[in-house]
Formats: C-alpha cells, sequence, structure tokens
C-alpha cells in the first residue's frame, strides 16, 4: 500500500470513498456469445483495482469495455450499465472520443508510435487542443512515469530505440499526459523481463496517490503486492470482488480460493 | 514530482462526456473519403452505360446476326460489311500465339524462381522481370517492327512485313513477366511442409514440383495464366506496330491482321464523324472487348479466391 | 521394395538426370528472359544513341529528320506526370483509406472491392474511349491535356487504390488502438499515424502506377493527343503530345530514319521512367529510415 503522510491520509480517505466506475449488471457479447456475464462492481478513487482470473475467463474484455476500445470490434453488443460521473458510458448521448481522453489505457505489448519519445507524448495533447508549455507537460509526464532521466537528453530519439521496458514506461507516460481520471492497464508487464516489471509496479505505488488505475494480470502475486482491491473472474462471471488483503487471505468463495492458492489457472 | 498543471487538460470528474457538435470537420473529411470511393463505382457505371448506349445505336443499323457471324469487315467503306469476325479472329490468334509462348516459359521461370533459383539469383532476375512489365507497349511494338520481323524474314521469306506471328511472339515477351510473378507467389504460397514432406519420401525436385508443388498452388497459376491472357485481349499498340490493319480470317501466321484494339485506333486516328455508322463501330467492337476481358477477369478473380480459403 | 536391385537404381539414376535437366531447362529459359531484356535495351540504344544529342530533345518534330526532336512530347508527358499526379493520388489514396479505416466490412465493401479488381482488368483502350466520351465530347474539353490526363487518372486510379490499400493493410493494429485510446477520432489516428506508416508503401505504388500512365498510348490516341506539334503546351486546355505519341508516330513511317528517332525517343521515355521509379525507391528508402 502506498505511504502517505496524516494530513493527506485524510483526504485520500476522503476521496476513496469516491466511486469513479459504477458497474450495474455488465455483459459483453461478441455477435451473441457472452465473454462477460453480469458483473457489478465498483472503481474507487486513488485506489487501484486489479481483475484476475484464468486465462479467458473475460477480464481483458471487460476492461475494454471500461474506455469503450471493445467498439472497434465487429458484433461486439453492450448490456448493462457503467457509469462514470453519473453518466452511462455507453449512452446514446455519449461520445467515445469524450470517454477515452478521460479513461486512458496502456496495452499488453507495449506499442509507442514510430516517432519521436517526445512526439509520443505531446501527440495526444495536441490534437485534444493543450495550449500549455508542451515541454513542461512531457517532462512532468516522463516523471511521473519514472522514465525522465533516462531519456531527457535524448527526447527528439526514435522511440523504437529504446528497450521494451522502457518502451512500456513511455506508453504509461503517453497515457498519463493526458491527465485521465482512470488509467486501465491491460496486463502491463507480461511483455517484460523481472527486472521491467518490478520498475512497473514500483511506479503504481506512486501513480496511485493521483490516478484511480484498473489493472488486468493473470500473475496473482502482482494483484496481491500492488492492487486495494481484486476482482476475481472466471468464464465470464465476476466471482469475487473486495479488499485484495480479504480476497487473498479471507476469500469468501471456494472458488476464489482455490484459484488464488494455485490449485487452477 | 510537480504538481498537476494549472491548466487542467480534463474537467473534473462530474463534467459531462456528451457528444459535442464540433465533430463537423471529420463528417467532411468521412464525405470527402465516401466520394472518392464511389467514384470507382460510376467508373464502371459510365463505361457500361456508354458502350451499351451506343451499341444499342449500333444494333438498330446492323443486324446482330451480321455482326457476330459476318466474315467480312468493311465498316467505313462502300458497300460496307460489318462482320466482326475477322477483327474476333485476329485478337484470337496474337492471344493464343502469346500464350503459346509466354506460359510454358513463365511457367518455367517461376518454378524456376521459386523452386531452385538462390537469394542471389532472385535478387537479380524478379527485378529484372519487373523491368520487362515495366516497358511501355509502344516499345514492344519498335521490337518487332524493327528486330523480329527482320530476324524472322531471314528465316521465313514468305512472312509479310505485317504479320501475326511477330506481334504474337512479342506480345507473348509482354506477358509473360506477369505469368512469371503471379506464378511465382503462388507457388511461394505452398507450404514448405508440403514440399519436405514428399522429399521424405525419396522424390526427387522434378517429381516434387510438378507433382506436388504446381498442382498445390494451380488456382494462383490459373489465375495468372488468365491475367496474363486477358492483356494479351486488350493489347493495342503492339500489335498495330507489328500485325498492321488488314482484317483477315486466313489461318496463316505469316500475314497481317487487324485485332479489335487495333480496329479501335484505325478508326480513331481517321477523322470519324461523331453519330456517324464509323463512330458507333467503334463501340460496338469495344463493348464487345470490354465483355470478353471483364468474363476472363471474373473468373480469374474468382478462381483466386478460391486459392486464398484453401491456405485460410 | 528392393532398393539395391539394379533396375531400380537404373531407375533412380534415370529420374536423377531427368530432375537435373528439368532444373537446367528451367534455369534456361528464366535467364533467356533476362538476356532478351538486355537485348531489347541493346538494340533500342544501338539504333537511337546516334540521334540522341542536345538537338535532339530540344526541337519539335519535323519533316526532316536531322532536324526532328522530342521537345514538345517531352514537355507534353512532363506535364502529364504532373496533372495525372495531382489528380490521381489524392483520389486514389482517399479512397484506400476510406476503404481499409471507415467503411464497415459488408456486402457493399465486397461490391467495391471486385469493382476496382475488375476496371484494373480493362484495357486501357476502352479508358480511352471513356475518356473521349465524357471529357473530350461531353464536357467539351476538347483535345487538351486536361482531358488526357483526366483519362490516365481514371486508367491507374484501381492500381493506385489496390496498391494504397495493401499498403495501409500493413500497419500494424496496435498502432491504431495506442493512437484510439488518447481520445483520437478516426480521422486524427489515420491522419498522424496510419497515412505516415503507411507513406513508403503507397509512394512505391503510386510512382509504380504512374509509370503505366506514361508509357500508355492507345488512349491518348482516343483522346486525340496530337501526332505532330510544333509548339509547346501552355495550359491544361492546349493540345499537346507525348512521349509514347510520337515515338509511335515516327515508328509508323517507313524510313529507317524514322525509326531511328523512335529508338531515340524510347531511350528518352526509358530515362524518364528510370528516374521516376528511381525517385520512388529513393523515397521509399528515406522514410523507412526515418521510421526505424
Amino acid at each position: 500500500m502506498a505511504v502517505v503522510d496524516t494530513a493527506d491520509a485524510a483526504a485520500d480517505k476522503k476521496r476513496a470513498q469516491e466511486a469513479v466506475l459504477d458497474l450495474q449488471e455488465v455483459s459483453v457479447l461478441y455477435s451473441g456469445k457472452a465473454a462477460v456475464k453480469k458483473v457489478s462492481c465498483t472503481v474507487w478513487r486513488n485506489r487501484i483495482t486489479s481483475i484476475i482470473g484464468p486465462s479467458g475467463c473475460g477480464k481483458s474484455t471487460l476492461l475494454r469495455s471500461l474506455n469503450r476500445m471493445n467498439d472497434f470490434v465487429d458484433g461486439v453488443t453492450i448490456e448493462g450499465k457503467i457509469l462514470f460521473a453519473n453518466q452511462n458510458l455507453y449512452g446514446d448521448e455519449v461520445d467515445p472520443v469524450e470517454v477515452r481522453r478521460r479513461i486512458g489505457m496502456v496495452f499488453q505489448k507495449p506499442n509507442p508510435f514510430p516517432k519521436t519519445i517526445y512526439n509520443n507524448i505531446s501527440w495526444g495533447p495536441s490534437i485534444n487542443g493543450y495550449s500549455g508549455s508542451m515541454d513542461e507537460l512531457v517532462e512532468r509526464s516522463l516523471q511521473q512515469a519514472a522514465l525522465w532521466e533516462e531519456v531527457k537528453d535524448r527526447l527528439q530519439d526514435s522511440a523504437l530505440n529504446l528497450s521494451g521496458g522502457q518502451q512500456q514506461r513511455l506508453c504509461i507516460a503517453r497515457a498519463l499526459a493526458m491527465e485521465p481520471q482512470v488509467l486501465l492497464m491491460d496486463e502491463p508487464c507480461s511483455a517484460l523481463d523481472p527486472i521491467s516489471t518490478a520498475h512497473i509496479e514500483d511506479l503504481l505505488f506512486e501513480l496511485q496517490s493521483r490516478y484511480t488505475i484498473v489493472i488486468v494480470t493473470h500473475n496473482m502475486q502482482q494483484a496481491a503486492r500492488v492492487s486495494d482491491y481484486t476482482a476475481f473472474m472466471e468464464m465470464g462471471h465476476l466471482i469475487e470482488f473486495g479488499e485484495t488483503d480479504q480476497i487473498f487471505t479471507r476469500p469468501e468463495k471456494k472458488r476464489t480460493e482455490e484459484y488464488v492458492t494455485g490449485r487452477f489457472g | 514530482m510537480s504538481e498537476p498543471s494549472s491548466q487542467p487538460l480534463q474537467p473534473s470528474l462530474s463534467s459531462s462526456i456528451r457528444k459535442g457538435g464540433t465533430r463537423w470537420g471529420e463528417a467532411t473529411i468521412k464525405l470527402w473519403l465516401r466520394i472518392c470511393t464511389a467514384l470507382s463505382l460510376f467508373t464502371t457505371l459510365a463505361i457500361v452505360v456508354l458502350l451499351a448506349v451506343e451499341s444499342v445505336e449500333f444494333f438498330r443499323n446492323v443486324s446482330p446476326l451480321e455482326f457476330f457471324l459476318g466474315t467480312r469487315w468493311v465498316p467505313l467503306l462502300n458497300p460496307s460489311s460489318f462482320g466482326v469476325l475477322p477483327l474476333l479472329w485476329g485478337t484470337m490468334l496474337i492471344t493464343v500465339g502469346a500464350a503459346v509462348i509466354a506460359i510454358p516459359l513463365g511457367l518455367a521461370s517461376a518454378i524456376y524462381l521459386s523452386e531452385y533459383a538462390s537469394d542471389r539469383m532472385r535478387a537479380w532476375i524478379k527485378p529484372a522481370l519487373e523491368l520487362l512489365a515495366g516497358i511501355p507497349t509502344v516499345v514492344y511494338g519498335y521490337f518487332a517492327l524493327t528486330f523480329v520481323t527482320p530476324m524472322l524474314r531471314n528465316v521465313i521469306p514468305d512472312l509479310q512485313v505485317f504479320n501475326a506471328l511477330s506481334g504474337a511472339i512479342v506480345v507473348g515477351i509482354m506477358i509473360l513477366p506477369t505469368i512469371a510473378t503471379l506464378s511465382d507467389n503462388a507457388l511461394r504460397a505452398v507450404p514448405v511442409s508440403l514440399r519436405q514432406a514428399a522429399y521424405a519420401v525419396g522424390a526427387t525436385s522434378y517429381e516434387v514440383t510438378t507433382r506436388i508443388v504446381v498442382p498445390a498452388g494451380l488456382s494462383g497459376v490459373m489465375a495468372s495464366f488468365l491475367l496474363a491472357i486477358s492483356r494479351a485481349i486488350g493489347e493495342t499498340m503492339a500489335v498495330t506496330l507489328a500485325s498492321g490493319q488488314t482484317p483477315n480470317l486466313s489461318f496463316s501466321m505469316l500475314e497481317s491482321i487487324q485485332t479489335m484494339t487495333a480496329y479501335i485506333v484505325q478508326v480513331s486516328m481517321g477523322d470519324t464523324p461523331s453519330g456517324g455508322i464509323g463512330y458507333q463501330t467503334l463501340f460496338a467492337v469495344a463493348m464487345l472487348l470490354f465483355l470478353i476481358t471483364l468474363l476472363i477477369n471474373v473468373i480469374s478473380q474468382w478462381i483466386l479466391g478460391r486459392f486464398r480459403e484453401v491456405y485460410d | 521394395m528392393p532398393l539395391s536391385s539394379e533396375s531400380a537404381q537404373k531407375q533412380l539414376a534415370a529420374r536423377h538426370r531427368k530432375s537435373r535437366m528439368f532444373k537446367h531447362l528451367c534455369a534456361a529459359i528464366t535467364w533467356s528472359s533476362v538476356f532478351l531484356l538486355a537485348m531489347l535495351l541493346v538494340r533500342v540504344t544501338m539504333d537511337g544513341l546516334g540521334w540522341l544529342d542536345w538537338q535532339f530533345i530540344n526541337s519539335f518534330p519535323s519533316r526532316i529528320p536531322e532536324r526532328a526532336g522530342i521537345k514538345s512530347a517531352l514537355v507534353g508527358t512532363l506535364w502529364m506526370i504532373v496533372m495525372v499526379a495531382v489528380i490521381a493520388i489524392p483520389i486514389g489514396v482517399s479512397a484506400a483509406l476510406y476503404l481499409e479505416e471507415f467503411s464497415k466490412k459488408g456486402r457493399l465493401a465486397t461490391l467495391i472491392e471486385v469493382n476496382v479488381a475488375n476496371l484494373a482488368g480493362v484495357p486501357s483502350i476502352v479508358y480511352g474511349i471513356l475518356g473521349l466520351a465524357i471529357f473530350v465530347r461531353f464536357f467539351a474539353l476538347e483535345r487538351s491535356l486536361i482531358s488526357g490526363a483526366l483519362t490516365m487518372s481514371l486508367l491507374i486510379l484501381p492500381v493506385i487504390i489496390i496498391a494504397s490499400r495493401e499498403a495501409i493493410k500493413m500497419v500494424p493494429m496496435s498502432i491504431r488502438y495506442a493512437a484510439l485510446s488518447l481520445g483520437a477520432t478516426r480521422w486524427q489516428t489515420t491522419w498522424a499515424h496510419v497515412l505516415p506508416s503507411a507513406f513508403p508503401g503507397i509512394m512505391t505504388g503510386v510512382i509504380l502506377a504512374l509509370s503505366r500512365a506514361i508509357g500508355e498510348t492507345a488512349p491518348l490516341i482516343l483522346i486525340g493527343a496530337a501526332s505532330f506539334m510544333a509548339f509547346l503546351p501552355t495550359g491544361p486546355m492546349d493540345s499537346f503530345t507525348a512521349l509514347p505519341i510520337q515515338i509511335y508516330s515516327w515508328v509508323s513511317r517507313p524510313q529507317r530514319e524514322f525509326h531511328e528517332l523512335a529508338a531515340a525517343g524510347i531511350l528518352v521515355l526509358l530515362a524518364v521512367l528510370l528516374l521516376m521509379n528511381a525517385t520512388a525507391i529513393y523515397i521509399r528508402n528515406r522514410t523507412e529510415k526515418r521510421l526505424k
């Protein structure tokens, strides 16, 4: 858990009462076949919520529905509601582009643009009409992603020259530059080596005080280390959702216990 | 770590995420893209309508029976005759002659490229073939007139200056790269595992190639043949220069003939008054040409479509 | 199966011989094509080089071979390159972008795809007839550069669309997802990321299409390009001639001098094509390097 001093702790606790995303009986169907079945849970502000479960349980699908990235798949239908700022993300009057400006995403495989490091970060804000100092924004984002020191002297280099771990941190910085309300992370470390993974997990602790994070991971220990809340999914269903401590030490459902103790998955 | 900027990109959590009305720029762009795409449909429509309308006019004055079954093509003189068979025959002579040359040689080149040639050799041959394919057809016409025909006349004294044989040879050379490159692609798409299985039972490379690889890639190979034939049918300048302007139904390849395309060129080089019967023959012949090549292209595409299914 | 019997061994030897002969045959045929190309180029060069000099490039055609030149044809061709590029490239690339990035896969999309493939196979002379009827006669643009350019643009549009689509398909989906997840619209994603990444491939396809346009004679004959022009075009509505037309006109004459002039003209045409392809390769290499 992140360490905050007592003066912030109270403010922090107050913020945490606030629900950022409220999922109500959410189902996601690909051409009629349900990949996510009636999931209901809450994502709390400034907390890290992890989604765990065996392969194919629908966790990535659920994550992608939170920023309407599933819209790009043919034949997808969504049932239920996802409330964000008291609005259903999938309401008719909602523009998905606006949703994605506020809910950012980091993908499993690092996907930096084939442009300079600087441009990778600056592009998102610039097309969204950012009028402040871009240099400052780029520096700030890279610092938040713990990448600034390593690249500050070569911002005009191609992003493709960075190592895998650095590229992923660049992608995180790129998402952070949009100052999103929520940051979604889809197995961000699964393509990386253990050292880079450790870097990013440290990063998550730092980010938690300012961002709400939802992270999908197939690595249970990572979820236990990093998150405040955990959702366990299997076969599209949300089996159990609660504080991470409780899920891993005193799970209510038998299936949850079997998964977290490694009996399957 | 610095504080968040004083100018937030994002409004606070409670602000609305409703659709704005400012996406008209995007809508305009999409409209432009749609128009550009629709242009292709309009082009086809224009071709079909144009040829059909003028052909209908033509067939008001000339009976279809005379057109399709008549054996004399004298449209611009008196007494006129509108049998298109000599033109069809001329086109066929050229096409068949070209195919006889290009198909075996092109396929052999494709086999060599995909089965035998080393990467270094490929690096020389493929660009050479692309170059051959990129040479303008009028150059081939020149080559036929100034090189092929004189050379052939040494061997065949009866050869006329304008003759079908030179045209066929030169068109054959022209379509050979098409067959070679497309068949090469088709053969390379055959999985290596298939070849390895054949070698593993002790087959020689000749047997593997002719009995396993080529049959496996047959759809793509045949599609390449059809595409090349279609190109030969539509070929204009080389045959005009090499084979002359004389409609001719004889079996001899040593005489001058006229293809459908050469006729169209002939009519348009003179000043044909629009609306006259001469002008209309242009469209009737073009309609025939268009339909024939369309048929072959559609068949070739259908074959290619099946080819893709097999490996998916 | 007895492997060591004499007849089996003889059979095997025969099969190997056949295989070797087959390989050599295929090799011989393939290298003959290369040889043929070389022979063609050598022949043209031998015939035409003697006539290729500055006077040739800078003179207008003439009935007297010694005074004839290719100036009007060369300038006409250069005009055509520019005009066709300006017309066909934006339209073709736009259509390809729409088909790949914006349209939903469905019956209409398949129809358009089949349609474009068919158009690519229509003989160029049919495009000439289309151009004659629509641009020269219906739109009354007369036998001008613009008629020729519009006709040629229609001719190479399917080729550009097909080549551009291939290039656009090669851009990985992950780039698009990254851009979209930052709150970009589809067009913003396309313009800022897909198009730049696909640019080298598109460029190659475009130059190949333009090369084809430059070498085509039949459509230009149909729309009435002049075969004897003693002055240069000054604007898109002027009548014009082009290199292939001039070459054709010279080859059609019986005198040997004109055939050699034609050869010189061919050399100029091949030089233009070579320059265009070299430019394409250069641009492709430069942009590919920048993306690395």
